[in-house]
């Protein structure tokens, strides 16, 4: 998929929000084109890759998924470190999932990650008769928090790809750079002896 | 809380996280709690502050030290093996993608009042000053002799019993001096005394493998990796995987009352007047304090520096070995160093670390010879804790309870714990003869 010459970008990229928002269904959506009515809750699969091409650049996320340790506010830190990007979620038709969210933007100011591109999702966009967060009310708080706001249905899959979409051009731009680390899995490349080397 | 469980872990330390992973994929209905309200118990990683709190007391950490954020501070150092059982079971669980290696600069040794580099590669082993050139010769034979060894393969084993023959009686036949045999046994074996000396060659001849077959598996200067962001990662990593398999992760939970029936076998744990019901308990020995028993004590100092240590070619991340027998006492004593380039302190900062089985009550005048080597210092810390050990029966209590982590500086010690403690649990042995290029090939 990834395009020649091109830079490569591997984005670690977090989920945030209250139970049942929508999470796993948004990258579920994204990943595998799928969506289900009833979706259980996060148990057996919470790590998801996908390759996004763009013009300037092809990027590669790791997404995570936080997989319920948040459920007793037992998230480890580890979760948000090194993430270059997050993405928060409520559901538009809970006033509680979006004061949640604001929380959670508050756990991510505090991990003081500067260049971390945030994004804040207001799913559930087909529920459009039962709305309990107005769109300027959700639009007022991402602007005052450098977040970008939009809103996505992973039902009927509205904007879910321009999600991901404007989170990998606002990567693209700012280009973490990514120490370099080993592949734990990969074999031998050189072997050296060390037996034979003395004498 | 008020549901039963197949195990209550108790305390996140490496170990507990492991363990609460595996049983997780097994299928075990887990619920693991901790009293603080951070991941990692005693093997956790501190920040400046946090670091303050614990040694400093009521002061503040010094400006000129950096962002407290930036600081990533092992409580229990220790560098992976790349070839070892903690990499076996973090490539067995796939835990691998939540973590991010680098190779460990340099592995030393003291040796004659200096330390010298345990070489990696041909140039370096002709260049060492560690051996003269006719013990090199000598010493030659016997490496080829551990290489070829195969423990199935007879013909390997040129006439000799492994499991009776001992160390020294091996070592004799090749007719290696004092200074060559304490290289081997603490350098390349990783012994921490001398007791090998008189056990059976066989364990030697399998972790001068391991020690070999991990300076082989990645281009470092050492045998050994190490996470970015410091060890306290690793049981963060395992608590996520057991989450992952359904196991419910509550911190900052005062107490664990671990709670018996009249027959002495354990039925629950109760915090803040609650009490989740199981049939067996895994914990560390700070949640069972009548179950174990001291067995024996660390010494350590913690230091800040803005500079590696001395000698060892400007490595950024190291350890040194100090054999006890360079320094006349009965256990090795160990120097860890990391910095920056592992993401574990600010730019242009050094972690360095002084550890060994504590001897006297006095870690400031025991670890003198180890910081001695450090140089000059920004900031110390000494401290001196106790280690425990289980006494109880499992079988009859269903209570699991860890070893205290010990003052080595890798993680053979502590793996093999918590694989002991798995058998006992399930009654399974983990498979972990995972090959290893089998899994890079279904990596892509
Ligand atoms: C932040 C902190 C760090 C400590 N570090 C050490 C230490 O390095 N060496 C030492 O001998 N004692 C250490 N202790 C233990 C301390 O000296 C007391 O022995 C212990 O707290 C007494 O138990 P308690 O019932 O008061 O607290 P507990 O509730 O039993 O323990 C409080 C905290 O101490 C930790 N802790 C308990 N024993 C040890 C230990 N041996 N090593 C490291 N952590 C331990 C526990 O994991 C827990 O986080 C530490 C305690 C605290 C609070
Ligand atoms: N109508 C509608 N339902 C949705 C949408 N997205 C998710 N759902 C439903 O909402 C429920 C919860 O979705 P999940 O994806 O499991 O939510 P989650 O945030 O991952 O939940 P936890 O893993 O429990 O934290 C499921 O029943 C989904 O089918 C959406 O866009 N519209
Ligand atoms: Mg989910």
């Amino acid at each position: 998929m990834a395009r020649p010459g091109n830079k490569i970008i591997q984005a670690k990229l977090v989920l945030l929000g209250d139970m049942g928002t929508g999470k796993t269904s948004l990258v579920l959506r994204f990943v595998k084109g799928q969506f289900f009515e009833n979706q259980e809750p996060t148990i057996g699969a919470a790590f998801f890759t996908q390759i996004l091409s763009l013009q300037e650049a092809t990027v590669k996320f790791d997404i995570w998924d936080t997989a319920g340790q948040e459920r007793y506010h037992s998230l480890a830190p580890m979760y948000y470190r090194g993430a270059a990007a997050a993405v928060v979620v409520f559901d538009i038709a809970s006033k509680d999932t979006f004061i949640r969210a604001k929380k959670w933007v508050e756990e991510l100011q505090r991990q003081g990650n500067s260049n971390l591109v945030m994004a804040l999702v207001a799913n559930k966009s087909d529920l459009e008769p039962s709305r309990e967060v107005d769109t300027e009310e959700g639009e007022e708080f991402a602007q005052e928090n450098g977040m970008f706001y939009i809103e996505t249905s992973a039902k009927t899959a509205e904007n879910i790809n321009d999600l991901f979409y404007e989170i990998a051009q606002r990567l693209a731009k700012a280009c973490p750079s990514k120490p370099s680390t080993m592949n734990l899995n990969n074999e031998v490349q050189h072997r050296r002896k060390l037996f034979c080397c003395f004498g | 809380m008020d549901e039963e469980y197949d195990v209550i872990v108790l305390g996140t330390g490496l170990k507990e996280c492991i363990l609460s992973g595996l049983l997780s994929v097994d299928g075990l209905k887990v619920l693991h709690m901790d009293r603080n309200d951070y991941y990692g118990g005693e093997s956790t990683s501190l920040n400046l502050i946090q670091l303050w709190r614990r040694f400093r007391g009521n002061d503040k950490p010094p400006a000129h030290l950096g962002s407290s954020r930036d600081y990533n501070v092992d409580m229990i150092p220790k560098f992976m093996m790349a070839n070892g059982t903690l990499v076996r079971v973090l490539i067995h669980t796939d835990v691998t993608k939540y973590l991010y290696f680098k190779a460990v600069d340099g592995s030393y040794v003291f040796n004659k009042g200096k330390v010298h580099k345990v070489p990696a590669t041909d140039m370096e082993a002709l260049k060492s000053p560690l051996m003269g050139i006719f013990e090199k010769r000598r010493a030659r034979k016997f490496f080829i002799y551990v290489q070829d060894y195969d423990e199935k393969d007879p013909k390997t084993h040129e006439g000799l019993d492994l499991t009776r023959v001992t160390t020294r009686e091996l070592i004799a036949k090749y007719g290696l001096d004092d200074n060559t045999v304490d290289f081997i046994g603490h350098a390349l074996a990783l012994h921490r005394d001398d007791r090998y000396l008189n056990e059976p060659a066989l364990d030697t001849v399998k972790r001068m493998k391991l020690y070999a077959e991990s300076l082989a598996r990645f281009q470092g200067g050492s045998p050994y990796i190490y996470p970015l962001y410091g060890l306290g990662e690793l049981p963060q990593a395992f608590a996520r995987l057991s989450a992952v398999y359904g196991g419910t992760y509550m911190l900052n939970k005062p107490e664990c009352k671990v709670e018996f029936n009249e027959e002495g076998k354990v039925i629950g744990v109760t915090s803040e007047g609650e009490t989740a019901r199981c049939k067996k308990v895994v914990c560390d020995p700070s949640y069972l304090p009548n179950k174990v028993r001291k067995v024996g004590r660390v010494a350590r100092a913690i230091a800040i520096m803005s500079h590696p240590i001395p000698n060892t070619n400007d490595s950024h991340s190291v350890q040194v070995i100090l054999p006890q027998k360079q320094l006349g006492r009965k256990s090795d004593m160990y120097l860890f160093c990391c910095s920056y380039s592992h993401n574990v302190a600010p730019k242009g900062k050094f972690i360095a670390f002084v550890s060994t089985e504590a001897e006297t009550d006095h870690p400031e005048t025991e670890l003198k010879p180890g910081i001695d080597l450090l140089g000059p210092v920004d900031e110390i810390f000494f401290d001196v804790y106790d280690r425990y050990e289980p006494v109880n029966e499992p079988s009859l209590d269903n209570c699991f309870i860890s070893t205290s982590y010990d003052a080595t500086t890798h993680f053979e010690s502590t793996v093999m714990d918590v694989l002991n403690m798995y058998t006992l649990i399930t009654g399974k042995v983990l498979d972990l003869s995972v090959d290893l290029s089998a899994a890079s090939a279904a990596e892509e």
